[in-house]
């Protein structure tokens, strides 16, 4: 297989089952996971402002306070990285393209420098969190192989963009499929790791509001 | 695998519900838990980070309700609980935490934490893998009554004491009365001035009250052991008491789990809403506040801080009554930081009190609430928790503070203006 044939093919074949993988599991795993329900709360409940599954969902996204100086990269570094990927998964023009071919939708995108600025920032601020990582006993003793895998296959799609865009390394063909195999490995492996949190930190977030929330306690 | 290890892995099957999985699902390894946690806090140990003590139940979970785990199973690609595992964990399920709930309000995808504490108990309880400590006081509340044995002629002879000191009947099984009151173990032993403290405050409010002889002990061992069936029979007392009798409202004493274990747990366990409300007596006594029923006078002029008790507060929502209550007789009430909902634990909830193997642990763990009481540096420390006001006076003597503590009742009561007939101030 040349270059050629393997951008082919991760762009034709390759999307179509790391796509069809990720939807599969997406969706299986939300049912194996609510399908489980839970028992109804029969204590009478209380009413408190601020305390409920939706407000939870929103407040969670701040720091608790105290908490940004007892783990400030956790946090900076987070939120950095967070906001960066959202940035050039859906602000990235060809991005866009990609999946309005898919889907049909669109919407406008920033220019490609703004693009390439972000990209930098997200790279560097995971490098920040994978040596805190590595540094923070607690998280080293918390961390398994899939922590160490799960934050190379996010890694690995942002850095071969970059190097794909920017003409470094390798040809152009052959990292921008690499850069497409890469995203694709993500794609497959989100509804099976801790990645999931994309989709479960919502149903988390809900459950511990509404369950303090019952108590009248804002969490 | 042991009859009872087979028993405790089909509870820890049982108990795991949508939010458990969900939870599980989201943990991304932040340890951000742990900051959370006094016992991570005060120790440095990463073994004592809050996620990390429900690794078995996580384990259950992987094994039993995911498509992965269960082929990984199948193909005996994974471990199998084990009593080994359990037995290494009873230390960190019991020892390192108190139930407090601090760590569900940090973790950022939203997990809540102490409820899967809550819930992995029943598993390690019925595989035998609790302290013997917090096991014989569940064993003494459901044969003798109460925890501490203590017995009803126990309780009659505090209310003839308290009938004397205070001049004020003290009513026994009366029907129709409109509140039960409760009584937790460690206040009729420890600290008799909350019965004659409430005798004065409904004689001023006028209202009706009753004890219970069948349910006058409000502590519920079996929900800090993590044995539904036992909390259930220890709970039933409480509501059949309060149903034959006909009033209006429990009224949970000062004491903590004892709050959770009736207001929350309660109707849960029996499997039906209850016929009565069930309050905490700081909610009993800021109604009668904001009701004008109960009138003060005089004001604490020394510097008083209020520790809130974790089931009362942030796992009980009861979050503003206190400070209105301190508010009304102290004129200098300082709170300590993190106080409200993030406060932090005593370090004795949750049966760790109970546990004598814990004592070290929860003695270093009590650094945390030392240098929140050094940041405000108060006179005197109030409280509404029997238990922690137990563990704050060992503290306390540990590290050679001088600062009395007391109750927010008893404090309340003593300030009461009271007028004529019999009644005399409390000391
Ligand atoms: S804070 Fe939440 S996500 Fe982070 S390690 Fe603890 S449980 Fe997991
Ligand atoms: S409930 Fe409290 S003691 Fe237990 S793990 Fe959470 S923070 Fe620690």
């Amino acid at each position: 297989m040349n270059e050629l044939q393997f951008l082919t093919w991760v762009r034709g074949p390759g999307l179509d089952i790391a796509l069809g993988i990720f939807l599969l599991g997406v969706l299986w795993r939300l049912m194996e996971i609510y399908s489980l329900g839970r028992k109804k709360d029969l204590a009478a409940p209380r009413h408190a402002p601020g305390a409920s599954g939706w407000h939870t969902i929103l407040r969670r996204s701040l720091p608790p306070p105290g908490m940004v100086k007892r783990s400030p990269v956790s946090y900076i570094g987070g939120y950095i990285f967070h906001v960066g990927l959202a940035i050039i998964v859906f602000l990235f023009v060809p991005h866009i393209k990609l999946i309005e071919g898919l889907t049909g939708l669109s919407w406008p995108g920033l220019p490609s420098q703004v693009i390439d600025a972000v990209t930098v920032v997200t790279l560097a601020a995971m490098v920040v969190v994978l040596v805190d990582r590595i540094n923070k006993p607690v998280k080293r003793y918390l961390s398994t192989f899939q922590d160490w895998f799960t934050w190379a296959l996010t890694f690995l799609p942002v850095l071969t963009g970059y190097l794909a865009v920017k003409h470094l390394f390798l040809p152009y063909t052959t990292m921008l499929a690499l850069h497409i195999l890469s995203a694709e490995l993500l794609l497959v492996f989100i509804p099976f790791t801790k990645l999931f949190h994309v989709f479960t930190v919502f149903g988390s977030r809900w459950y511990n509001g509404a369950i303090n929330g019952h108590k009248g306690v804002p969490v | 695998m042991s009859a009872s290890l087979e028993k405790g892995v089909r509870v820890l099957k049982e108990v795991i519900d949508a939010p458990i999985a969900s939870y599980f699902s989201s943990c991304v390894h932040c340890g951000l838990c742990a900051e959370a946690c006094l016992f991570y806090t005060e120790t440095g140990d990463p073994k004592y980070t809050p996620i990390h003590k429900l690794e078995p139940l996580r384990r259950v979970y992987e094994q039993e309700y995911t498509l992965l785990g269960r082929v990984a199973k199948w193909l005996h690609l994974s471990k199998p609980i084990t009593d080994a595992e359990l037995a290494e964990w009873q230390e960190l399920v019991y020892n390192s935490c108190t139930l407090c709930g601090r760590c569900s309000l940090v973790c950022p995808v939203g997990n809540d934490i102490v409820y899967m504490v809550r819930k992995l108990r029943e598993g390690m309880a019925i595989s035998g893998h609790a302290p013997n400590g917090v096991i014989e006081a569940t064993r003494r509340t459901v044969e003798l009554g109460s925890p501490m044995g203590v017995k009803l002629h126990a309780v009659k002879a505090q209310m003839k004491h308290v009938e004397a000191e205070t001049g004020i009947p003290i009513p026994l099984d009366v029907e129709g009365a409109e509140y039960m009151v409760q009584l937790s173990s460690m206040e009729i032993i420890n600290f008799p001035e909350y019965l004659s403290a409430v005798a004065r405050i409904m004689k001023q409010a006028g209202k009706t009250w009753t004890l219970c002889s069948t349910g006058f002990e409000a502590t519920n061992a079996g929900i800090q052991i993590g044995v539904s069936d036992l909390a259930r029979v220890i709970v039933s007392r409480i509501v059949e008491g309060a149903e034959r009798l006909k009033v209006k409202c429990v009224i949970s004493p000062e004491c903590g789990h004892a709050y959770t274990a009736i207001r929350w747990e309660g109707p849960n366990l029996i499997g039906r809403p209850f016929t009565f409300q069930v309050k905490h007596i700081l909610e009993v006594l800021d109604e009668f506040r904001a009701q004008g029923l109960i009138k003060t006078e005089g004001m604490e002029t020394d510097r008083l801080s209020f520790h809130d008790p974790c089931q009362i507060t942030r796992r009980g929502g009861v979050i503003q009554q206190q400070r209105n209550l301190m508010q009304m007789v102290a004129a200098n009430f300082v709170e300590m930081p993190d106080a409200g909902k993030y406060n932090w634990c005593c370090g004795g909830g949750g049966g760790v009190s109970a546990n004598e193997e814990a004592d070290e642990l929860r003695l270093s763990a009590f650094k945390r609430k030392k240098a929140q009481l050094e940041a405000v540096k108060p006179d005197r420390l109030v409280t509404a928790c029997a238990v922690c006001r137990t563990t704050l006076e060992e503290g306390l003597e540990h590290y050679q503070m001088d600062l009395p503590v007391l109750g927010l009742t008893e404090l309340i009561a003593e300030h009461l203006v009271e007028s004529g007939d019999g009644d005399r101030k409390g000391a």
